[in-house]
């Protein structure tokens, strides 16, 4: 790197030049924007060498990671050398598709393997993991002075996913409470908000919904209104993943919960009140009336590619599968929009239900403080500003990331909408189910027991009764209710 | 005399003639191990309550996983939805394998080619064949679905509905495996003795008549042989069906793996799952009993012993 080149990113690491200052400046020398961020996080790794901290502590140490098939494994794979160089470790690792890979994860975890000293995983999971003893309690590495570095900045984490991510482990625990164990560390995350297509929405004549009742009016205008594509894309499948979503996003909208947890930590089902009821029948008839013709094979990879393909006129669902679908090569990049959605018209603000992908420890790995350098690492500040604004880790979990000048004017440059979005639901967004260890069972009932509504299989009152009755008996049973 | 007349003393390692009998059982020895302690294995987790995510809960309650499944309606469904599949899937397959291997019975180029050919659903993973079959009945470009439409059905949505789900992969399990029961019945209708048949034919006997009264019970070993694969395998169907829908819609296609799988690797109930497990391998063991006998006695029916 040329001196001139190098005393500007430095200037900019110390803080004594703002970022927009740094870019301009680096461009007037012939520099591309990409080029100059690969060296402002080249020069970020260094001053992370410098800070004081001892990062060569574990060097010769191989780490192995057990990863899911994602952008975000892509931006960490991209910047893993800088890691490398860092700390003197190694790091190798197995990925997965999704379709198999938290089977995968179960396997090398049950049968107390030491393959893997690290991977990927939901919040939801850690709740069978931790009790389980597979996982470490972070918080022993996150507060320990002399293994994580001074600038690592924990605090900078966003709170409501930051403390989705711990759990104190009893059923029915107050997620993030004060005795809670950090499971896991956020590394991406994932609100669930509405994505658009304006044309179709303007082709019909409606507007952006902006609650539960506008959204089903909107979705069955909008199939009528254009030709050969269906209004609304939610998930469907017979899986715990189609509740997560736009489902519990618009449900918790209503002060809805799943459970509830008496004074004595007993646990009974919530999910056949009126309100509940209510919110169930419009849900019901939004995906009769305009929802995929197939939705009860729908996952999030077809609601999202649906849109993307432009045979849906919005969805309900992850706000970076939006994100993903209006770039690539998808026939609809570029022409979609977003909208952060709060269902119940009486809510001040939206409530989105949050899907974490993090970072856990395992428990029978052999080098754990090697482990926990590459934690920090990849769940730095550092790194997390690399992935969002080089690669595609979007959604940060930093806040640092969220107020980036350059993050959020590329974000906006080429999604516009997105960031104001965030920043609507970003302070509501939150895991909204009750943390126990029959999530996986209660809530892969729940889907079941909509795809039977849908279907006018059962009436949703007497659904909702049904479903209420099997849930607290199966609580009953595993001794929580 | 010389040395050479001494015939030279053979180095190596001798086996005692009184070892060798359990020398040579120990391959078997060791493959029955892989299965059994696997088998006893769950046996003890199935008479356990046993989930990873309570394991300060674990312990045994010997049959009460059993007991329970009396009075779970969702226990039921499944043995009912596993016992359909089955029964629909092989019936059709078998009259449809028997019709085709009819009409490629006769030797010729032609029917050698198609009869090749149509192995070749059986070289596809089911698994893959059911995701072939997901895009083509897809509602908005699916060639089937498209068919569909042309014959007015318009709205047909295959596996995404409930009374149409189970008919959707009883199709694909059966062009998965009709060549299967086509080659076998094949191979037995091509080695039939041909004297019956043509002193029927010089008898004038009508082909339905020799259908009936001398293909059919001939070919009874071979069909009672392709029925017994076919039964073991589908009623242990897993991943067409998992693959297709996940069990849904709702639970109209819940089958013993499907729920089994699920409640492992989803919610971590090895108890339960284990229990559903061994019951699975006793309607396995039971029908393959009742097949095995009657084929025994189709035999010696055949060679005159009774």
């Amino acid at each position: 790197m040329y001196d001139k080149e190098k005393q500007l990113i430095d200037a900019y690491m110390r803080g004594t030049v703002s970022r927009r200052s740094m870019i301009k400046g680096l461009g007037a020398m012939g520099m591309t924007a990409a080029t100059a961020s690969v060296l402002v996080n080249a020069a970020a790794t260094r001053a992370l060498a410098q800070s004081g901290f001892d990062w060569q502590k574990h060097s010769g140490t191989t780490v192995k990671l057990l990863l899911n098939k994602h952008p975000y494994t892509d931006a960490m794979i991209a910047n893993l050398d800088n890691f490398k160089a860092l700390t003197g470790m190694d790091v190798v690792y197995d990925v997965f598709p999704e379709d198999v890979y938290f089977d995968k994860v179960t396997a090398a975890l049950s049968s107390g393997s030491s393959e893997y000293d690290a991977f990927m995983t939901g919040a939801y999971m850690t709740w069978t993991y931790g009790p389980a003893g597979w996982i470490d309690d972070l918080n022993e590495y996150i507060f320990d002075d002399a293994k994580t570095n001074p600038d690592y900045n924990w605090g900078d984490m966003l709170e409501g996913v930051r403390k989705s991510c711990a759990w104190n482990g009893q059923p029915g625990g107050e997620l993030g409470s004060d005795d809670a164990k950090q499971w896991c560390i956020p590394w991406g995350y994932e609100q669930n908000n509405l994505t658009y297509n304006g044309a179709m929405l303007a082709n019909a004549g409606v507007a952006v919904p902006t609650n539960i009742d506008e959204l089903v009016e909107a979705a069955a205008a909008a199939q009528a209104g254009n030709e050969g594509i269906y209004g609304i894309g939610v998930r469907g499948s017979r899986s715990w993943a189609t509740i997560h979503p736009g489902f519990l996003s618009g449900y918790s909208n209503f002060d809805q919960k799943d459970l509830n947890v008496s004074d004595d930590g007993k646990l009974s089902a919530a999910m056949n009140t009126e309100v509940s009821k209510e919110f169930h029948r419009k849900w019901v008839k939004m995906i009769q009336d305009s929802g995929a013709p197939d939705w009860s094979t729908h996952t999030w990879y077809q609601v999202g590619t649906d849109v993307g393909a432009g045979k849906s006129a919005m969805i309900y669902d992850a706000d970076i599968l939006g994100y993903f679908m209006n770039g690539g090569g998808n026939a609809m990049a570029g022409e979609l929009a977003y909208a952060p959605f709060a269902a119940n018209p009486a809510a001040s603000a939206p409530t989105p239900n949050i899907w974490i992908w993090s970072l856990s420890m395992s428990t029978f790995s052999r080098q754990k403080d090697a482990t926990w350098y590459f934690l920090q690492w990849a769940s730095g500040p550092e790194h997390g500003l690399f992935g969002a604004s080089q690669m595609d880790f979007v959604n940060p979990v930093r806040s640092s990331v969220w107020e980036d000048a350059g993050f959020r004017k590329r974000l906006s440059d080429a999604y516009p909408g997105y960031v104001e979005m965030h920043d609507v639901s970003a302070p509501g967004a939150s895991i909204k189910f009750t943390a126990q260890p029959l999530f996986f069972d209660l809530t892969t009932e729940w889907a079941a027991t909509l795809q039977k509504m849908v279907a006018n299989q059962v009436p949703v009152d007497e659904g909702l009764d049904e479903l209420a009755e099997s849930v607290d008996a199966q609580l009953k049973d595993a001794g929580l209710g | 005399m010389s040395d050479a007349a001494v015939p030279a003393k053979r180095k190596g390692f001798r086996i005692s003639p009184g070892a060798l009998p359990y020398v040579l059982s120990l391959p078997a020895l060791l493959v029955c191990i892989g299965i059994l302690v696997p088998f006893f294995t769950a046996v003890a987790y199935s008479l356990q309550r046993y989930r990873l995510s309570q394991p300060w809960a674990r312990r045994w309650n010997w049959g009460e996983n059993y007991w329970n499944f009396l009075s779970d309606s969702s226990f039921w469904n499944t043995l009912k939805v596993s016992l359909t599949y089955a029964i629909l899937t092989v019936g059709l397959e078998l009259v449809l394998g028997l019709c085709i291997a009819l009409l490629l019975q006769k030797r010729t180029r032609f029917n050698n080619f198609v009869s090749i050919m149509l192995l070749m659903p059986l070289m596809t993973a089911p698994a893959l064949a059911s995701l072939m079959w997901k895009l083509m009945t897809n509602p908005g470009f699916g060639i089937l679905s498209y068919f569909a439409s042309l014959i007015g059905f318009e709205d047909f949505r295959w596996a995404s509905d409930p009374s149409t789900a189970m008919l959707t992969v009883v199709l694909v399990d059966m062009w998965v495996y009709t060549p299967f029961i086509m080659i076998l019945l094949l191979a037995g209708l091509r080695s039939l003795p041909k004297q019956p048949f043509e002193a029927a034919a010089l008898d004038g006997v009508p082909r339905l008549f020799v259908f009936w009264r001398i293909t059919l019970p001939m070919l009874t070993p071979y069909l009672l042989t392709a029925t017994l694969f076919r039964v073991i395998e589908s009623v242990q169907q897993f991943d067409i069906i998992y693959a297709m829908t996940q069990g849904g819609p709702g639970d109209k296609l819940t089958v013993f793996q499907v729920e089994a799988y699920l409640n492992f690797f989803q919610s971590t109930n090895v108890g339960r799952s284990a229990a559903l497990l061994m019951i699975l391998w006793v309607i396995t063991y039971v029908l393959s009993m009742i097949f095995i006998k009657q084929w025994l006695k189709l035999r010696e029916r055949q060679r005159g012993e009774i």
